[in-house]
């Protein structure tokens, strides 16, 4: 009781020191390296003007907390020092919540090698619109595992709003992200659940993808479900040299290189391109000299999204959009296939095996395309003569479900 | 009032923990290090000044490196890239810009000193802050900003943002598999010669051996010599090997914090792919500058790391800490090889 008074009174003079002396990013650092084990760090409300990145590294059972996304907001529009804003690295049960990252002159939130991360109603935001000189990544945890991302928002970011890359165990859900170039982006993980969320107004709404050249890779089990794609027409604005630079304006949901991807029950929305595709990463044309990638997609299964979408033109600033504008005009398919199947899944007879097929089903108003590109794309001239397949008969099955993600 | 207020904080932060604070004395003077006043960094019998084969740049920082070691222990070799250090070594750099670059020995701005003590519960980095009357050093844990000028070997002035890093920065680069480790004093950037204008130069780890300091070290010819950046005597592959080894490859290796990008950049790295060559970036955001590989060879101006070496924008440049100018001696260098550098 006395400690806890004690306690109380040193916040009150802490705040009290806040307020008068307004040397808020030291003291709020020299906390983030004394925190004890199971210590809480408050935010108060206010807009504070942080120089330099923040960080905490190799605690555990710390809770970061501001008062309200809104209220407790710190803001790098003046920062000279490291890229991210938070970084949180070797850490072990980490929360964060309630508060927002603002303006960081690179990612706002990066967590690395930290196992149990939940972030809370935590708000990364550029505030001057999409541009390309803004940062990468708003909330970004990389190479961690049981990750929790819940009820967060994510503007701005000029690679993706909320990017889990190269983890475990992940679930997204009840977020927000807009005006980014990829809304939600899950990269080279695994066990992932992505659902009731809201991606509007991006670039790409949510991706999936698995790439090349990393330590991680061969990511699968995701679940992407529930959510809201709508309007993802912004226009491409990551700088030119990122993988996400090749996803064209208009794409609601988009697996690369992924096998064990199932997209279900979705409101796919007025995304002018392409509602959503499949494809292997063949069709960013960049060379592979990972010889441990697996460029390929592979149990892919859409099933029970409804899908609407205004006549539209696609966008004519990518190929894949002027392929299909000259082909459909303003009224193209939702669902574009890449028909590039993993050959290490064939069977003798060259076609390939049930459970690691591609599968489409109970879609609701879903026109499908086939691009064929192993057929189409082999000059470049051909796809001008060759007719797509639209038949969507050899792709109309099921796969085993994928089970749910459950954090440990 | 707010030094008051700091304080109290940090004390009753420090009550009941165990860790960093544990291990740190207030001030610089507390350990004792140098004789006379310890602005003039000479130092005590048993802190021996060492220097390494190829520095990392620091703004142009001048430094001064010291190596204590617990009475009567001794470093134990491993391998070219470790020294087991035993508990209670301290390492101790000093980090000073001479007012006027043409007379280095003379009227020095000490900006500070960072040791890093090895513990029982492992390595910890701790910056200490110098005052202006350079009487003496304060430990700050949460580093701080200060403006430093001086005058350039070409006579032009020079102003720089110099930044002191806090503790977790710290750690930021000297972590490898979330173990915090030296960087510097590796046997094969000790395996140089010593060399200050007071006295002749001399084997580093030949009189490591004769001051009976070291145990279990190979035939030092064995031992391999990473280059200094600026002896010609030296390839060029091997100069800019070197330089990206030790401004680059602490956080990109394979167990280094950088390893999420794929790129490493330590020296024992063979793998041309690995090392950027027609490598593509991962999530360098705008620091791809428009540009579609880390090293294009026979094209420095169309490599990415160029770029970024070339950048004091915090969201661009690399290193991502560490410097607020460009280094034009070093981005020459990776140039030139770059350049040079012809792949079928």
């Amino acid at each position: 009781m006395i400690q806890h008074n004690f306690k109380l009174i040193l916040t009150f003079i802490f705040s009290i020191n806040i307020f008068l002396f307004s040397n808020f990013e030291k003291d709020f650092q020299t906390q983030l390296i004394l925190v004890e084990t199971g210590g809480i760090i408050q935010i108060p409300s206010g807009n504070f003007k942080i120089k330099g990145t923040l960080s905490i590294e190799g605690k555990n059972n710390i809770t970061i907390e501001g008062n309200d996304m809104d209220k407790s907001i710190l803001s790098f529009i003046n920062q000279e020092d490291g890229a991210e804003g938070l970084r949180i690295i070797n850490c072990n049960n980490i929360t964060l919540k309630n508060f927002t990252v603002q303006n960081t002159k690179g990612d706002g939130i990066k967590s690395q090698d930290t196992d149990d991360i939940y972030f809370y109603n935590v708000k990364t935001e550029w505030t001057n619109g999409p541009k390309p000189t803004n940062g990468s990544y708003g909330i970004y945890p990389v190479q961690c595992s049981n990750i929790l991302i819940d009820g967060c928002i994510a503007i701005g970011a000029s690679d993706a709003g909320i990017y889990v890359g190269q983890s475990r165990n992940i679930i997204v859900k009840n977020c927000e992200a807009f005006h980014n170039v990829a809304g939600i982006e899950i990269e080279n993980s695994t066990n992932a659940d992505v659902f009731d969320n809201y991606a509007h107004d991006n670039t790409g709404g949510i991706l999936v993808f698995d790439l090349p050249d990393l330590e991680v890779k061969d990511g699968h089990n995701i679940r992407v479900y529930n959510n809201i794609v709508k309007e993802n027409n912004l226009f491409n604005f990551a700088p030119p040299g990122n993988i996400v630079g090749t996803v064209p304006a208009g794409t609601g949901i988009m697996v690369l290189a992924t096998s064990g991807v199932e997209i279900f029950e979705n409101d796919i929305i007025d995304n002018k391109t392409v509602g959503t595709a499949v494809v292997s990463y063949f069709i960013t044309e960049e060379p592979i000299l990972d010889s441990l990638y697996n460029p390929y997609t592979s149990s892919i299964y859409i099933h029970d999204n409804k899908f609407e979408r205004k006549p539209q033109t696609p966008t004519l600033k990518h190929e894949i959009g002027q392929l299909i504008f000259l082909k459909f005009w303003r009224d193209v398919p939702e669902i574009v296939y890449d028909g590039n199947p993993d050959p290490q899944y064939f069977d003798s007879k060259g076609k390939i095996i049930n459970e690691n097929r591609f599968c489409i089903e109970n879609n609701n108003n879903a026109e499908f395309l086939n691009l064929d590109i192993n057929n189409n794309f082999t000059n470049w001239y051909t796809p001008f003569f060759t007719s797509f397949s639209q038949d969507e008969s050899s792709f109309t099955c099921q796969l085993p479900r994928i089970s749910p993600t459950i954090l440990k | 009032m707010y030094e008051v207020i700091k304080y109290i904080w940090i004390i009753f932060f420090s009550l009941g923990i165990s860790g960093i604070l544990d291990y740190a004395k207030p001030k610089l003077s507390d350990y004792h290090f140098f004789n006379g006043p310890i602005k003039n960094q000479i130092p005590n019998l048993n802190v021996i000044p060492y220097q390494i084969s190829t520095p990392l740049f620091t703004d142009y920082a001048h430094k001064l490196r010291f190596l204590v070691l617990p009475e009567g222990q001794k470093l134990s070799y491993i391998n070219p890239e470790h020294f087991d250090f035993p508990i209670g070594s301290i390492l101790i750099k000093t980090f000073y810009y001479p007012i006027d670059f043409r007379e280095p020995t003379k009227n020095w701005q000490i900006i500070e000193t960072r040791l890093l003590i090895n513990t029982n519960e492992g390595w910890f980095g701790y910056p200490y802050i110098w005052n202006t009357e350079q009487t003496d050093a304060f430990l700050e844990i949460a580093g701080d900003r200060q403006i430093v000028s001086w005058i350039k070997s070409n006579g032009e002035p020079q102003k720089a943002n110099y930044l002191v890093p806090n503790v977790n920065m710290c750690k930021g680069c000297h972590v490898s598999e979330n173990q915090f480790l030296p960087i510097g004093p590796k046997p094969r950037l000790l395996n140089c010669n010593f060399k200050t204008t007071e006295i002749k130069p001399f084997h580093q780890l030949e009189k490591l051996v004769q001051m009976g300091l070291v145990k279990n070290l190979p035939e030092i010819k064995s031992i391999p010599i990473t280059a200094n950046w600026e002896d010609t005597h030296f390839s060029l592959e091997n100069r800019a090997r070197a330089y990206l080894d030790i401004n680059c490859g602490h956080c990109h290796n394979s167990k280094g914090p950088a390893m999420t990008s794929g790129l490493y950049l330590n020296y024992s790295e063979n793998d041309l792919h690995k090392i950027g060559f027609y490598k593509t970036p991962v999530a360098s955001g705008r620091g791809s500058g428009n540009l579609k590989y880390n090293i294009v060879p026979g094209k420095p101006n169309e490599s990415i790391i160029i770029y970024r070496m070339e950048s004091s924008d915090s969201g661009i440049m690399m290193p991502e800490l560490g410097r607020k100018l460009v280094h034009k001696e070093g981005v020459k260098l990776i140039k030139d090889w770059i350049q040079s550098v012809k792949i079928d």
